[in-house]
């Protein structure tokens, strides 16, 4: 089986775009992972694409071929969907192809469009992710379920909002330099305290921004790589998926996370890592308590103990294990369906060093990735490692 | 999923009389809650789930008996939601809870509470309402109308 080589890597600015198409997006950050990899664009075999709510914020379906036509490719696209974890899972079926020999060079990618549709129109189409039966009309929105996973995770195992502020405070720090972050600007933790309630217990600087952007990969073989002379120092050595019940109320614990703990497994196993080899992670901080479960569910910490993680210093950027030095979800920015894929671009610049925040992780050789769908209903984990 | 198993079909649940198509299965539970007749789905192990559901997702048993469900449920976790969809933008600021009643849980509004008397931010054990006993009801929101599962704190 080749190992799979990360050759080059694109991004939008992630923010408030209302007026720019998808297609833009996306065409943008295709072309500039192109040209970040040097593979032409008649190599590319196949476009894996993930996107969530085209249907409601463009009345666009059908977007894979779309969006190939939009990069330049003539070749297969398909369009994955699993909420939050679409362009993660977009990225594992890129994964898979090349590893399976089908294909020698994969773009793989997402976008999503928000901010056109308002803040009403996104709660609503960010809970179509919620079971509609018995979720959505019982009135849960998106930070609703992640306020129920809180208030659980408070009761199982104590903190408080001060200690997720500090998550907040964190992500946003590390998001200044970066110039394609939606936020760059520190905030205190007394500002992420006094903010508005929006599902309490979390409040505004708990939550992720209403986001526009897209992010795009290029995958090839080692053996394409080194046919090509390409620089791809960073290999996708892991990658590891997991699912669980829809409604937050048919789990089995409402404050943990095992489809990502599953993922994570899977992810290491596959990369022959363990969780004390990873020097840097880019995790799923759509609100605050996602990533301390993330944490959890990633084998940093027991059950209860990653609340405190950024509050004690030890994933902020100075610390041991620094956590989402792009500025996370929170801070940089959260484009659902492109989410997945933007998480490893951040992290392979991290790794190769060309990342506005790599002095931070001089020496770092292996990174995770933590991508989740929905109340982390499904979960996609890779692990990217510094081969050459 | 069609029609074609020879039961007959069924009139339309829907409170507003509308025409749009039903869901069957969870129409005809929440018809059972309104009418005091709550139910859930039981396998051999006692796993618990909410129709519409052929198979239990944890043991794979396709054996599952209407069993009623306990008259009084316990809250597990709640929140107050402030920031809500266009379905409840008239109903905000409202509490949604999810509580156990035995081998299932059942999400839905915390009614008989004034939500702005409720801490949802406090992890005051003594000050928050996990563990209250609730009894399960149908009710309608302030916004559409549409009928919504109601918890309602019990009477002791």
């Amino acid at each position: 089986m080749t190992t799979v080589r990360v050759a080059g890597v694109g991004l939008t600015h992630f923010g408030s775009h209302p007026d720019r198409t998808g297609r833009d997006l996306f065409a943008e950050a295709a072309l500039s992972a192109g040209e970040d990899a040097g593979v032409p664009r008649e190599d590319v075999d196949e476009l894996t694409y993930g996107n969530f709510m085209g249907s409601i914020a463009e009345r666009q379906g059908h977007q894979a071929p779309l969006m190939a036509e939009a990069a330049g490719l003539a070749c297969p696209a398909t369009r994955y969907e699993e909420a939050c974890a679409s362009a993660g899972v977009a990225v594992r079926q890129a994964v898979r192809l090349v590893r399976s020999g089908e294909a020698d060079v994969v773009l793989a990618g997402g976008m999503e469009r928000m901010t056109n549709l308002g803040t009403e129109g996104v709660t609503e189409g960010l809970a179509i992710a919620a079971d509609e039966l018995y979720e959505v009309r019982a009135g849960i929105t998106f930070p609703g379920a992640y306020a129920l996973m809180a208030r659980a995770y408070f009761d199982a195992f104590g903190g408080s909002r001060e200690d997720l502020a500090h998550v907040a405070v964190k992500n946003h720090a590390n998001a200044v330099p970066n110039e394609y972050a939606q936020y760059q600007r520190e905030i205190s933790v007394e500002t992420a305290m006094e903010s508005p309630p929006v599902a309490e217990p979390l409040h505004l600087y708990d939550a992720c921004p209403i986001t526009d952007g897209a992010a795009a990969l290029v995958l090839v073989s080692e053996e394409y790589a080194r046919e090509h002379d390409l620089d791809a120092p960073v290999a996708v050595a892991g990658s590891g998926q997991g699912g669980d019940a829809l409604a937050l109320s048919d789990r089995e614990h409402l404050a943990r996370t095992p489809a990502a703990t599953r993922a994570a497994e899977e992810a290491y196993a596959d990369a022959a890592v363990d969780p004390d080899d990873v020097d840097v992670a880019e995790v799923h901080d759509c609100f605050t308590i996602a990533e301390v479960m993330a944490l959890e569910s990633l084998g940093f910490y027991e059950p209860g103990e990653g609340i405190g993680a950024a509050r004690r210093g030890e994933t902020t950027a100075d610390g041991d294990r620094p956590v989402n030095l792009s500025g996370g979800l929170k801070a940089k920015g959260h484009p659902v369906g492109a989410t997945g894929a933007s998480q490893l671009v951040e992290l392979t610049r991290l790794l190769r060093g060309d990342h506005p925040n790599s002095d931070r992780v001089q020496d770092a050789r292996v990174g995770v990735a933590h991508n989740a769908g929905g109340t982390v209903a499904s979960a996609v984990v890779h692990v990217l490692e510094v081969v050459a | 999923m069609s029609r074609d198993d020879g039961r007959a079909p069924r009139p339309a649940l829907r409170a507003d009389g509308g025409d749009r198509a039903g869901d069957e299965g969870y129409d005809e539970w929440l018809a059972a809650v309104a009418a005091g007749e709550a139910h859930y789905l039981a396998c051999p192990e006692g796993h618990g789930w909410l129709p519409p559901r052929r198979i239990c997702p944890r043991c794979g048993s396709t054996d599952l008996t209407e069993t009623p469900l306990p008259d009084r449920g316990e809250i597990e976790t709640f929140t107050v939601v402030h920031v809500a969809g266009p379905r409840f933008v008239d109903d905000a600021p409202y509490v949604t809870a999810v509580a156990s009643f035995g081998p299932v849980r059942v999400t839905g509004v915390l009614r008989g509470v004034d939500p702005a008397a409720v801490d949802g931010d406090s992890t005051d054990p003594a000050r928050i309402e996990p563990g209250l006993a609730v009894e399960l009801d149908v009710g309608e929101t302030a916004t559409t109308g549409e009928r919504v599962v109601v918890l309602r704190p019990a009477e002791r």
